[in-house]
């Protein structure tokens, strides 16, 4: 087992290594450092000299990948490449091109507001539509089924943003239920939180429902659920005894790729709420155009789909005796 | 004067695509049973019409030119040199059909349908004593979904969006679609180090997250070229073609995060198939590697590329709508419903409140993509049930 996890880590290494480089070649190769100083800047009345000193400034004043005025090492270690990107393979994500703010800490500090949103919206998700899936499952060929059906391909075909636009008008605004948008620290922010996770988990509903069914439905298809009610066993027995462990593997594939991300939290539902986490931070940067802090973030968020497959081919060796760690 | 935008192309492909898999059907083949299955489902066909309207409003947006400026003697105004001067704007087949609503603007919001203004202003009675008073429109009840906040019909803008909506939908898979036959197969068909390479190709593309790299990608290239609206002097002088459009741009990046979903079937299915008795067949007989791979696996993977087509459509519509909103979509003249949702959500925290804009937007797109989805999952049922369970 644990020399099946050292593999599978190894050979996520070129991957890595691998996103490092494009997202090299795309901030600092595509779009030089010189464009981005303009764009800092602003596009009128820069001079050389202003660019220049920008990029002394930030680090940015040196070859992108090879230094041919230095001596011996000081050829690899004297660029571009080596000085911002290489420190990201030991999470050293340095500072912020606009106003010097030290990422690593920033995504330290920010990523708890993440996952106070992420986490009870994922947990819910979770549950909701699984036990939506399995009623559904049970009474499949009824007109709950087919309505359940419909419902959930109806609530796939609604924008992410007009649930969010919708509840915020609704709860926020009409009802006054909940705040609109905000966050506060501690226990009192469970009131900012209510409102996007409920809206987070109906959004994700449709799909999560429908995907749920169908991989029940193929178990119940199966020899073994029928040699199960053959011996008398009782409906609900056969679905949450056999049919639910057999079907883990279908929803390990969904669900524990996206745990890292939990971390990341989501980029829409923390604008529209106003929640200070990471989704915030990388919108924030994207719209003022720091390009440091949304190539830490492209590496970052890659960094956590990789660990989410890892993690995912664990779990299949935990629940699937069957699979070898070949 | 006729202008041909780089979308344009995306849009006669589509229905080039759309007469290609209609020949298909004709003849005998995955594409005739399938058909022969889809037809039987009676939503599914209904779903077909609809998406047809909306191929066909996209068609009319998407066939356009620019009229000569006349003098007010009625004729075309010339240079010195003599050549006929033509309009910055290039005007639509749809823009020409609905001409009357596109013109017939109002001063400031209206509500649906309504013949006064949504604001009071200063009118002056007949009688010549000025009241506080809500403005009777100059085209009372035209607008099926009222005026926008400069008076523009609101059923126009969200017709606008419909070319907008079918491009990104359509035009992303089209643009992957070589790539992903080409690597795909290659990988499957050769395998070794060229499976390898693909392979690594495409776990470290997947592995950035899409909205992350799609944010990066428009921020360093897509952020300049044509957006909707007049065209630049730049466009004029490159001629009738209009090859730095923002929108295509947008459609090659959502589709170099996309493609690898679809070149991992695709090399999947070639694996499989590599394998299969009348390619070993054709194998040794001596058939050329080539004539195989183009004879054998190409036309055999077709199904997979439909079924991608169906399915990723009604998401990538949606992810328009999201990408507008962070500021990354398609340019703001540009019509889209991405734009209008995000308007309509600081209109909705005015007071008094202005729903239409979203409405609009709200029924466009869902009219859209819900028959999307079901026909995208006929399809699948049709062509491949096994595909369900993935």
């Amino acid at each position: 087992m644990l020399t099946y996890i050292i593999r599978r880590i190894l050979y996520a290494i070129p991957i890595v290594i691998g996103v490092n480089l494009l997202t090299a070649i795309l901030f600092f190769y595509v779009n030089t450092p010189d464009d981005m100083a303009r764009k800092i800047l602003g596009e009128k009345n820069v001079t050389p000299a202003a660019i220049e000193n920008w990029k002394a400034d930030h680090g940015y004043n040196l070859p992108t990948f090879l230094n041919t005025k230095e001596e011996s090492i000081g050829k690899v270690t004297q660029t571009i490449f080596f000085q911002k990107s290489v420190p990201l393979f030991w999470f050293d994500f340095g500072r912020s091109d606009r106003n010097n703010i030290d990422i690593g800490n920033e995504i330290k500090t920010r990523m708890w507001a993440s996952l106070a949103i992420s986490v009870p919206m994922f947990i819910l998700g979770i549950y909701v539509d699984l036990f939506i899936a399995m009623m559904l499952a049970y009474y499949r060929g009824t007109y709950l089924d087919l309505w359940g059906l419909i419902i959930g391909v109806v609530m796939m075909s609604v924008s992410t943003l007009f649930y969010i636009i919708g509840g915020q008008f609704i709860f926020g605004k009409v009802l006054k239920l909940f705040p609109i948008s905000g966050y506060d620290t501690g226990l009192h922010s469970i009131k900012f939180l209510i409102l996007p996770v409920i809206i987070g988990v109906i959004s994700s509903a449709g799909a999560g429902i429908r995907f749920y069914r169908t991989v029940f439905l193929e178990e119940m298809n199966k020899d073994y659920i029928r040699t199960a009610r053959a011996k008398g066993l009782s409906e609900g027995k056969v679905l949450f005894k056999h049919a639910l462990k057999n079907s883990m593997i279908p929803i390990l594939t969904n669900v524990v790729v996206s745990i890292p991300f939990l971390f990341y939290g989501s980029l829409i539902m923390e604008t529209f709420f106003a929640i200070p986490g990471l989704g915030n931070f990388t919108i924030e940067a994207i719209q003022a155009q720091d390009f440091a802090i949304v190539r830490s973030m492209v590496y970052l968020g890659s960094i956590l789909y990789i660990i989410g497959l890892i993690l995912t081919d664990i779990s299949y060796t935990l629940v699937d005796p069957r699979v070898r760690f070949e | 004067m006729p202008v041909i935008l780089a979308t344009d192309l995306i849009v006669f492909f589509l229905i080039a695509m759309a007469v290609y898999f209609a020949i298909g059907s004709r003849k005998e083949g995955t594409i005739k049973t399938a058909w022969h299955e889809l037809r039987k489902n009676k939503l599914a066909m209904l779903c077909l019409a609809i998406l047809s309207v909306y191929v066909a409003l996209a068609t009319m947006d998407s066939i356009r030119w620019r009229d000569a400026i006349l003098e007010e003697s009625g004729k075309a105004a010339l240079t010195p040199d003599g050549a006929i001067i033509y309009s910055p704007q290039a005007l639509s087949v749809l823009d020409r059909v609905f001409s009357n609503i596109r013109t017939n603007t109002e001063k400031t919001y209206s509500t649906p349908l309504s013949s006064r203004q949504y604001s009071k202003e200063s009118v002056e009675k007949p009688d010549g004593t000025i009241v506080r008073d809500y403005p009777i429109l100059k085209y009372p009840g035209t607008h099926l979904f009222g005026t926008d906040k400069v008076g523009n019909d609101v059923f126009f803008i969200a017709l606008k969006g419909v070319r907008t909506g079918i491009v990104i939908g359509a035009g992303t898979t089209i643009i992957i679609i070589p790539f992903a036959i080409f690597f795909g197969v290659i990988a499957g068909f050769y395998g070794g180090l060229i499976d390898d390479i693909v392979q690594y190709i495409y776990t470290t593309l997947s592995s950035i997250p899409g909205v992350l790299l799609i944010v990066s990608f428009m921020l360093l290239f897509g952020t300049s070229g044509y957006q909707g609206g007049l065209l630049s002097e730049l466009n004029i002088r490159l001629g009738f073609f209009v090859p730095n459009e923002r929108l295509f741009w947008l459609c090659v990046i959502l589709g170099i995060t996309s493609w690898t979903d679809l070149c991992r079937l695709i090399r999947g299915e070639t694996l499989k198939l590599r394998e299969l008795e009348y390619v070993q067949a054709a194998k040794a007989f001596g058939v050329g590697k080539l004539s195989i791979i183009s004879r054998h696996i190409v036309p055999n993977v077709m199904h997979l590329v439909l079924i991608t087509f169906v399915l990723q459509f009604s998401g990538l519509v949606l992810a328009e709508a999201v990408l507008s909103y962070i500021g990354i979509g398609v340019g703001p003249e540009m019509g889209s419903w991405g734009n209008m949702i995000n308007t309509a959500r600081l209109e909705l925290s005015r007071e008094p409140v202005v729903w239409w804009n979203l409405l609009a937007a709200f029924i466009f797109m869902f009219g859209l993509v819900l028959p999307a989805n079901i026909f995208g999952d006929a399809v699948r049922d049709a062509l491949d049930p096994r595909l369900r369970y993935r």
